[in-house]
């Protein structure tokens, strides 16, 4: 597809003599908010790890922004403008709040000084709630904040794709509709979100494609009432909650 | 502090120390704090690796002993000076460093620990084999007298060990306020997390190992200077790799200060204790504070304050 | 005609001496391989079980008899230090690398040093009649202080094997290792599952250590150069096969033999280290391991 982001064609992955993903084809445009729904392990992490880099496909490529990146280490594509969090939240335990966010800086951007860093790292810090924890070590965040940090550090890196990994997972209603709040701010500056998760209403609310994997192939595709109105969808996900 | 003046500060401290031997007459108060300086630049060196990016080295006696051996040799081969010895025993050590890093860290750290444990007994075999480094009856090595100033090769040897701390602290805060610092810990607390925001992991361990074998051996450099002698058994001693990683343990792996605080006490404690008791019993406290630290204070002795601060 | 004898006499001598190092690295293949705890101290532990054989020799025990009687404590022993270390890193939710790495390096030392301060520096060794006699098979001479500890090792694999796929209680070691949880769920404790394992492996040292006693004396820091020994045996053999791990000591034992034969003995302790990393690059999960 011309114009798009990110190309994801014929990737699959095995563990031994699981098929754990494959083949399968995404197309991201820029800008676009997509959505990526399945069943525990129906291949939507370890989709994630080969676009993100860390695992490497069997078989097929990846082109993000017109380069072939399908062999590429993971640090390398996040410098490039591919971000991920995680699942369960990596914070740098022994660092402050702040200085998890330095990281990214100083290993993503090319040409900042460190006065420009430190101003941006404080927006970043003010954009997602956490300016008041900037001296904190990360040792001391909640889980809600802990996951602000895992999308701050993503942020950080100007990503042109920013891909989070059930960013919403065991968070209340209120944080929830907070971390939206947050992606959809982040949307409109022109970056691309992909989102991993359960929580339909949530996935419903913010995509604008969704995209249905099981036992590593996709199922379906189209937009969030096609989805929920998809036969197999229901199927896959007999007993799932689905309000909204 | 900024980092122009800590340096400032350090090389204060250096040049202070030259004139130590004008003010202290005894040379045994320069034998003994040879030793400490020495254990200061080991384990300031031993952590920027395990400290810093979290790896551990159970084999710091093997650069050690290749530090001597590299400066003897250089001495015996080339007739160079000990700063050329220092230089070269550097460079062997980095180049340990990375050969042990990129054979082993693709795969896992615990793999790491064992290749360095693997690497004291296969550089001791060596050395034990090659007749022109003295083989196990080792080879004696007898330095050029030192410049006037200071009144014997003991005291000569101690400002050059206190000019090699002195340059380690320095290498070791500047690692920690920088931003190569910051990608050590990052890849300490996450190696998944530290690639995702761009950190390069491999290649900063890599550095992280050359920097940190560069430095121990340079601490081994001056040892046959210091000796006149040499043989495998006390350069590839097993109290130098547990030393190594003690001091750090006790004092605290996170900022530079902490390997000089377990050295400065350590070393102490083993030259009043070595006068007094076995060497086996020197082993044998070091193993029980080793553990009991790792048990109870992680962190060192900095780290319970840091924790506190914390809390 | 004497390079010929020279490579025969290589190669039983190498699948004598491997098959005794697989002995050594099976308590190994339990703690490490399976359970994927790296236990540095293992080699230790082995070497105290050998002094522990030799003491009771003194007192006219059989060796091997002793090491099957002195498995019994160091089973316990094994169960102690598994309690020490899971509760070390317990309250703070489990340690890191570094400091489970350092617990056991300084557990090896502790070991060590206890064994010097009881037996002092000097190598030990054990009386048997055997001892001293070879066979004879053709141009091979195979000296019997190697043949009978190196019977021990497939015995000893054998009857772990079997253990291990065929008890209750063999199956839950193999279990907790791939899923703690779901081995709770089913009403075992994962923790005495875990701590019983461990006691096995030490137990298997003391076997070991009496195995190694009858090949030769030994002195305290004996299991230095075998550490490098028993994780590539353990890492050649894959992570969590038990009969691999004779197959890939033999494979070391080999390698090692035919080096001192034919290159120089000083050079024997690189060889394993040097397949430890081969194998590590060309083929990490090893020759027979499960992919994990």
């Amino acid at each position: 597809m011309t114009g798009s982001l990110l190309t994801v064609r014929d990737v699959s992955k095995s563990f031994g003599p699981i098929k754990a993903l494959g083949p399968v084809d995404l197309d991201l445009m820029p800008g676009e908010r997509l959505g990526i729904i399945g069943p525990n392990g129906s291949g939507k992490t370890t989709l994630i790890n080969c676009i993100s880099g860390f695992y490497r496909p069997d078989s097929g490529s990846i082109v993000f922004k017109g380069e072939d990146i399908t062999a590429w280490p993971a640090y390398k594509r996040a410098r490039i403008g591919l971000s991920r969090s995680f699942q369960i939240p990596r914070p740098f335990l022994g660092m402050s709040v702040f200085e998890n966010l330095l990281v990214p800086m100083d290993y993503c951007s090319e040409s900042e000084n460190e006065k420009e860093e430190i101003e941006r790292a404080g927006q970043v810090l003010e954009s997602v709630g956490l300016a008041a924890r900037r001296n904190d070590p990360a040792e001391m965040l909640s889980q809600l904040e802990l996951r602000k940090l895992e999308l701050a550090r993503a942020l950080a890196a100007r990503p042109k794709v920013l891909i989070a990994d059930e960013a919403m997972a065991g968070l209340s209603e209120a944080e929830i509709d907070d971390v939206l709040a947050l992606l959809f701010t982040l949307n409109e500056t022109g970056v691309a979100v992909v989102m991993i998760e359960h929580i339909m209403h949530a996935v419903m609310r913010f995509s604008q494609r969704v995209i249905c994997l099981e036992t590593g192939t996709i199922i379906a595709e189209g937009n969030p009432d096609e989805i929920v109105a998809s036969p197999q969808v229901q199927k896959v996900y007999f007993g799932e909650q689905t309000r909204r | 502090m900024t980092m122009a003046r800590f340096t400032m500060l350090a090389l204060l401290v250096f040049v202070a120390g030259l004139f130590l031997p004008k003010l202290v007459s005894n040379p045994y108060y320069f034998y003994a704090g040879y030793v400490v300086l020495q254990y200061v630049v080991i384990a300031t060196g031993w952590n920027i690796l395990g400290g810093y990016a979290g790896y551990t080295n159970f084999g710091a006696s093997a650069f050690f002993g290749a530090g001597a051996y590299t400066a003897a040799f250089l001495f015996k081969a080339l007739g160079v000076s000990i700063f050329v010895q220092i230089l070269g025993a550097c460079a062997v050590g980095m180049l340990l460093g990375l050969a042990t890093g990129y054979l082993t860290l693709r795969i896992q750290g615990v793999y790491f620990a064992i290749a360095t444990v693997a690497l004291v007994i296969v550089l001791e075999t060596l050395v034990h084999n090659t007749e022109y480094l003295g083989g196990a009856s080792g080879m004696t090595h007898l330095a050029p007298p030192p410049p006037a100033w200071f009144g014997g090769t003991t005291q000569y040897v101690f400002c050059i060990m206190l000019g090699l701390a002195v340059a380690a602290v320095v290498l070791a805060r500047w690692l920690e306020v920088s931003w190569v610092g910051r990608g050590f810990r990052a890849i300490r607390a996450s190696e998944p997390a530290a690639e995702a925001c761009g950190v390069p992991t491999l290649k900063l361990k890599l550095l992280a190992c050359a920097l940190s074998g560069g430095v121990m051996a340079a601490a081994g450099a001056p040892y046959p200077t210091y000796t006149f002698y040499l043989d495998p058994v006390s350069a590839f001693s097993l109290l130098i790799g547990l030393n190594a990683l003690a001091m750090p343990l006790i004092g605290g792996t996170r900022t530079w200060l902490g390997p000089v605080i377990g050295a400065v006490l350590l070393a102490s404690v083993q030259q009043l204790a070595t006068v007094t008791i076995s060497s086996e019993f020197n082993i044998l406290a070091v193993g029980l504070v080793l553990i009991a630290f790792v048990v109870a204070a992680p962190e060192g002795l900095l780290g319970i304050r840091f924790r506190r601060r914390a809390a | 005609m004497v390079v010929l004898d020279l490579v025969l006499n290589a190669l039983a001598t190498g699948v004598m001496l491997g098959s005794i190092y697989a002995l050594l690295a099976l308590g190994l293949a339990i703690t490490f391989g399976i359970l994927h705890i790296p236990n540095v101290a293992h080699p230790a532990l082995v070497i105290a079980g050998a002094y522990a054989v030799v003491t009771s020799n003194r007192f006219g025990l059989d060796p091997i008899l002793a090491g099957v009687l002195w498995a019994v404590p160091f089973y316990l022993l094994g169960i102690l230090f598994y309690e020490f270390y899971s509760r070390s890193f317990e309250s703070r939710g489990g340690g890191n690398t570094l400091q489970s790495l350092t617990l056991f390096f300084g557990a090896s030392l502790i070991v060590e040093v206890g064994l010097v301060v009881a037996y002092g520096t000097d190598f030990r060794s054990v009386n048997v009649d055997y001892v001293g006699s070879s066979l004879r098979l053709g141009m091979v001479a195979i000296p019997y202080r190697f043949l009978i500890p190196a019977l021990m090792a497939p015995v000893a694999v054998f009857l772990l094997w079997l253990y291990l796929s065929r008890t209750n209680i063999g199956l839950a070691i193999r279990a907790v290792a791939h899923d703690e949880r779901a081995v709770s769920v089913s009403g075992i404790n994962p923790a005495t599952i875990k701590r019983h394992a461990f006691g096995i492996a030490t137990a298997l040292a003391a076997i070991a250590g009496a195995a190694l006693v009858i090949t030769g004396p030994i002195d305290p820091f004996a299991g230095r150069i075998h550490i490098g020994r028993v994780f590539a045996i353990v890492v050649l053999a894959g992570m969590g096969t038990i009969p691999g791990t004779l197959a890939a000591g033999i494979i070391i034992g080999i390698a090692e033999s035919l080096v001192m034969s034919f290159m120089s003995p000083s050079w024997a302790p690189g060889v394993a280290f040097a397949i430890l990393l081969a194998t590590l690059a060309l083929k990490p999960t090893g020759l027979f391991g499960a992919a994990r």
